[in-house]
């Protein structure tokens, strides 16, 4: 054997042995990450057993759980509620962020930096920061113990904004002028030439603040009643209670999860895409 | 050019003062009825809450009695106040999950970098915790890190430990605990944002350096980390932001009540308790106003590093 071939051996070795490394490390941290979940589904078809014993598959699955949390917990209400909820300040949010950012983007005008910077500069505030003075708004305007109370100050998302802005800003510049000259009002120059070229970023805008507020615990518990708690608010006060034995509250939570992980599983790309894509702008 | 079609004069006898051009007033109407419903959403829930909380901060507004201008006396209770001073010190704690965070979201995404098979999967298996509730997640790692849950049953059988160790139950390692999770969770959302610069890196720099005899680790060190520069800064600053405003995790583990024993207190849940269950508001907002200011400092400190580091490479 040469020595060239010696080497060039040596470092296809070193390349294998590189790949099944990156493979052990990958499958590890995947593990890790989906692992819990795993855990997770699998205890909530343990009813029939002891849920800390390490073996990982049920040895006699049973659906007791989900009869359970359908019955006990009233789980169809709850998700009914984070549909009504999520499914009404996505709506929203579609519609404002939508037109809000088209100005931002195309139009020369009065204040449009200081909105721009106004808008950047909200992401850098805690997102604890003005929960009092939102819950006194709530109350003044008698929204507490209502779904509008919680849709209405969720129905404007501003990173939904600036993502939209620049899809907006993306649009040729070109096809905007010539529909112009052609005599088309802006209104109409917005509806028929730039929302079907900015239609995926809409997509991604819905999909990101569909989990955004099927995910919110917080402000729900904050302004409705029990009954009208979402999933996630009612599975937070669920847990907390010791009236409920776990696997019930297990057999919850993933009917809770399952929602969004479906649809993230379906539009993955779109998701995963724009969160690497957030930072370009 | 285009020969104006207006009467000729009109525009000038018209003009404006303070050099406004009449286009471009007529362009604002028009964009700001664009945005006008959703800026009085914005206004209302997002403007007039930040701003407000400031002159709360100086008042003693609560649900019990009228509210006074009381000066700097909610800060003169802060600082004799030995619960704030834990729930600082811990916010603070809390920016080390920054570091590490990062390190590892960039190893991981070097190692999806590299092609293999399967690395979609993988990707998607990375983000399930990104995108699950922090209630669910919660919920799981309360299961798992439980005095007589998963983790310590699998130690005890294993006769690693002789008695359960109390991931949550004691003060010494709750929190720590909760920094592990923020890291599992937060793991796949920086790891995009680096694979996806990574993917978009100029090859031929790494494949000229490799020509030169570069090893791996010095094309690591000296091309990929100085072209990630941009994405370091901007996910070390998100991070830190969210590290110091820390609510979520604690509020879900702890289900509010930031124990054992308080010593699980941050900042951003302290601020909450004082509003929500004692209904003082202004000492609330007092406490929002400090970790306000610390995230601000932050982020300035952070952004002028990041110009100078800038200066450097550029």
């Amino acid at each position: 054997m040469t020595k060239q071939q010696n080497l060039k051996l040596r470092r296809q070795a070193r390349k294998g042995a590189g790949i099944t490394g990156s493979y052990l490390v990958l499958i590890l941290v995947a593990l890790l990450c989906a692992g819990p979940f795993l855990w997770l589904l699998s205890t909530s078809f343990k009813s029939n057993e002891n849920i800390y014993a390490l073996n990982f598959l049920p040895q006699h699955p049973s659906l007791a759980a989900y009869a359970n949390v359908f019955k006990l917990l009233n789980i169809g209400r709850m998700l009914w509620n984070s549909v009504i909820i999520a499914g009404g300040g996505v709506l929203g949010n579609l519609i404002l962020a939508t037109l809000c950012a088209y100005p931002l983007a195309k139009m020369d005008f009065y204040g449009k930096k200081l909105v721009n910077n106004a808008l950047l500069a909200t992401m850098i505030i805690p997102a604890a920061a003005g929960l009092i003075v939102n819950y006194v708004t709530i109350q003044k305007l008698q929204l507490g113990g209502s779904f509008w109370g919680v849709i209405l100050p969720n129905s404007v998302n501003v990173f939904s904004i600036i993502m939209l802005r620049q899809a907006y800003l993306a649009v040729p510049k070109e096809l905007l002028d010539s529909a112009r000259i052609d005599g088309a009002g802006e209104l109409k120059v917005w509806w028929s030439i730039l929302l079907p070229q900015i239609r995926p970023s809409m997509l991604t805008v819905v999909i990101m603040d569909f989990v955004n507020k099927w995910n919110m615990f917080l402000w729900p518990l904050l302004v409705l009643d029990v009954e009208q708690y979402p999933v996630a608010t009612g599975m937070q006060y669920i847990s907390q209670s010791f009236e409920y034995k776990f696997i019930n509250v297990a057999a919850g939570t993933v009917l809770s999860v399952l929602p969004v992980l479906i649809l993230f599983v379906i539009f993955q790309k779109q998701y995963i895409n724009n969160t690497g894509g957030a930072v370009k702008g | 050019m285009n020969i104006p079609t207006k009467k000729p004069g009109r525009s000038a006898a018209t003009a404006l003062p303070l050099g406004l051009s009449r286009r471009k007033l007529r362009q604002t109407m028009i964009a700001w009825a664009f945005m006008l419903p959703a800026m009085v959403i914005l206004a209302l829930f997002v403007f007039y809450p930040i701003i407000y909380s400031v002159p709360l901060a100086f008042t003693d507004y609560s649900v019990f009695s009228e509210t006074k201008f009381i000066g700097l006396r909610n800060f003169q209770r802060l600082i004799k106040d030995h619960d704030f001073w834990v729930a600082l010190q811990n916010s603070l704690m809390f920016v080390i999950v920054v570091p590490i965070l990062q390190i590892l979201s960039i190893a991981l995404a070097v190692l999806m970098n590299k092609k293999l098979r399967g690395t979609t999967t993988f990707r998607v298996l990375t983000y399930l915790p990104v995108v699950t509730s922090m209630v669910a997640v919660a919920i799981i790692w309360k299961f798992i890190f439980d005095s007589n849950g998963l983790v310590n049953v699998f130690l005890m059988e294993k006769g690693l430990i002789s008695e359960p160790i109390r991931f949550l139950s004691s003060a010494k390692l709750a929190l720590p605990t909760m920094m592990a999770i923020t890291i599992w969770q937060g793991l796949g959302y920086y790891m995009m944002i680096y694979l996806s610069a990574l993917q978009h890196f100029p090859e031929e720099l790494v494949e000229a350096a490799i020509l030169d005899g570069a090893s791996g680790w010095k094309i690591f060190w000296r091309i990929r980390i100085p072209l990630l520069q941009p994405q370091i800064w901007f996910c070390s600053m998100v991070s830190a932001i969210a590290a110091l405003g820390v609510f979520d995790v604690v509020f879900t583990m702890t289900n509010g009540a930031g124990g054992p024993n308080k010593s699980t207190y941050v900042l951003g849940l302290y601020s909450y308790i004082q509003a929500f269950s004692k209904f003082d508001f202004g000492y609330s907002a007092a406490i929002g106003l400090v970790l306000a200011v610390i995230t601000a400092v932050f982020s300035i400190v952070l952004e002028i590093y990041n110009r100078k580091a800038g200066d450097i490479y550029d």
